[in-house]
């Protein structure tokens, strides 16, 4: 081997054996970066049950309730598999909204309802002026669809 | 294999020459991008129907974050290379990124947090794709501070190289830590095999800025790359010429 | 003007991240046109006590 030739193998031998050591390190704290557990991970018994965790999934429309006069709430977190219900008092993110994601960090509780002490709006990769949402949303029954064609719209 | 060609190239006085002749047909179209994107994405394009006119964060957020990847990716190539072919301007164009590069993850960080307060409802949270950006700027610092801290050009460069390198791993943590892992932050719009999830109105205005940026980037760091050559060569006689 | 700089109630948020991101931006272009002088300057001076030497 040329110095030259030792010293490509030496960069490759860095990536690989850090490339190998990240893998490793991501494969076994893989519970720990998971964000949130979906319901049907949560379903499975993939969660901490015994400790605070975060449920995260989509806020099934027609389950938000709101109790007048207080700010508590309750709602279902969906993965259009299983369900969980949530409990919750405070105020919630701008884009807290029935079909939509969220992230509830909190706890199981026995009688299989989450209550939640903190409440994260998460959104997706779909971004669309309002007319086209609207028309996208009567297209489909007035629900917008999980992968909607923005192109189907009318122009803007 | 005969190499001459490629270290003929590389050689300083033709790097400086040909870097300085560079800029200005980088900075110029730079600058014209970006203004005509920030009145596009500030004025021309519509609301989302989601994020309103907050969604006006993007223009300013995923270049930045877009840049602060990119030039970690050509920071350790060329450390790499640099590394392999013994080559100092090489070197001294991996130096050259270091300071840009952390610049625009901060950017990203600061952005992101002004973004995620009033839509996800935290400035903050340890989620996957958020630390893996804060390691990148810890990535940038410590390449930086390593440097500062070898008083010998050549084993601060080998040295530097080699963390450079070492930090490339985090580079596909950061792309597909919302896919591997569950994560508060949403997939890529635009950055993906698949048509961009966005209409041409809103997505126009993102790609002149993206543009804007990758090249405003390279006009910087070429000003970067001729400091950091005269500054190693200053003794050799190509810079009495050039001074002079 | 006003709603568009209210920025449909983003605007706290919205301005101060321009603010930053062109900071940034503006930082960057200073901060490589000073290295680059910095040095020619330095190549400069090294230049002329070289002379000065030989001169002695």
């Amino acid at each position: 081997m040329t110095p030259r030739q030792r010293r490509i193998a030496l960069v490759v031998g860095i990536l690989g054996g850090v490339s190998l050591a990240a893998l490793l390190a991501t494969r076994a704290f893989q519970d720990n970066v998971m964000f949130f557990f979906d319901p049907s991970q949560v379903a499975a018994g993939a969660a901490p049950l015994d400790k605070r965790f975060r449920l995260g999934g989509m806020v099934r429309p027609g389950t938000v309730a709101r109790t007048a006069g207080s700010l508590d709430m309750q709602f279902v977190v969906t993965d259009f598999q299983r369900d969980v219900p949530v409990r919750y008092s405070g105020v919630v993110p701008d884009l807290f909204r029935e079909n939509q994601g969220v992230v509830a960090h909190g706890k199981l509780g026995r009688d299989g309802i989450f209550v939640a002490d903190e409440i994260l709006a998460k959104h997706d990769e779909n971004y669309m002026p309002p007319e086209v949402a609207r028309a996208i949303k009567e297209k489909h029954g007035g629900v917008m669809p999980v992968n909607p064609d923005i192109r189907s719209g009318p122009r803007t | 294999m005969d190499w001459t060609w490629f270290h003929r190239l590389a050689s300083p006085p033709h790097i400086y020459r040909v870097a300085g002749t560079l800029t200005p047909w980088f900075a110029w179209p730079a600058g014209l991008l970006i203004v005509s994107a920030l009145y596009a994405g500030l004025f021309l394009a519509p609301p989302d129907y989601q994020q309103g006119e907050g969604f006006r964060m993007i223009y300013v957020h995923a270049p930045s974050a877009w840049l602060s990847v990119m030039i970690y990716g050509v920071m350790a190539t060329a450390a790499a290379v640099g590394l392999i072919w013994r080559m100092k301007v090489a070197h001294a164009a991996a130096a050259s990124c270091a300071a840009i590069g952390a610049s625009f993850t901060f950017v990203s960080l600061v952005t992101g947090m002004l973004w995620g307060k009033p839509m996800w409802g935290t400035y903050w949270v340890w989620d996957p794709r958020l630390t893996a950006q804060l390691v990148l700027l810890f990535l940038y610092l410590g390449y930086m501070a390593l440097r500062s801290g070898i008083d010998d050009l050549g084993r601060a460069d080998r040295a530097s190289a080699v963390l450079a390198i070492i930090g490339v791993v985090n580079l596909p943590i950061i792309r597909y830590s919302v896919e591997w892992w569950n994560s508060i932050h949403q997939a890529p719009s635009v950055m993906k095999m698949e048509r961009p999830s966005m209409p041409f109105d809103m997505l126009a205005p993102l790609l002149m800025m993206l543009l804007g940026f990758t090249l405003m980037f390279a006009a910087v760091m070429l000003v970067r790359v001729r400091a950091e050559v005269l500054r190693r060569e200053r003794g050799a006689s190509w810079v009495k010429e050039v001074v002079s | 003007m006003k709603d568009f700089f209210a920025m449909g109630g983003y605007a706290a948020f919205l301005w101060p991240a321009y603010a930053v991101t062109f900071a940034v931006v503006a930082w960057n272009i200073v901060a490589a046109r000073r290295a680059h002088q910095e040095a020619l300057l330095e190549a400069r001076r090294r230049l002329s006590t070289d002379a000065d030497g030989d001169a002695s």
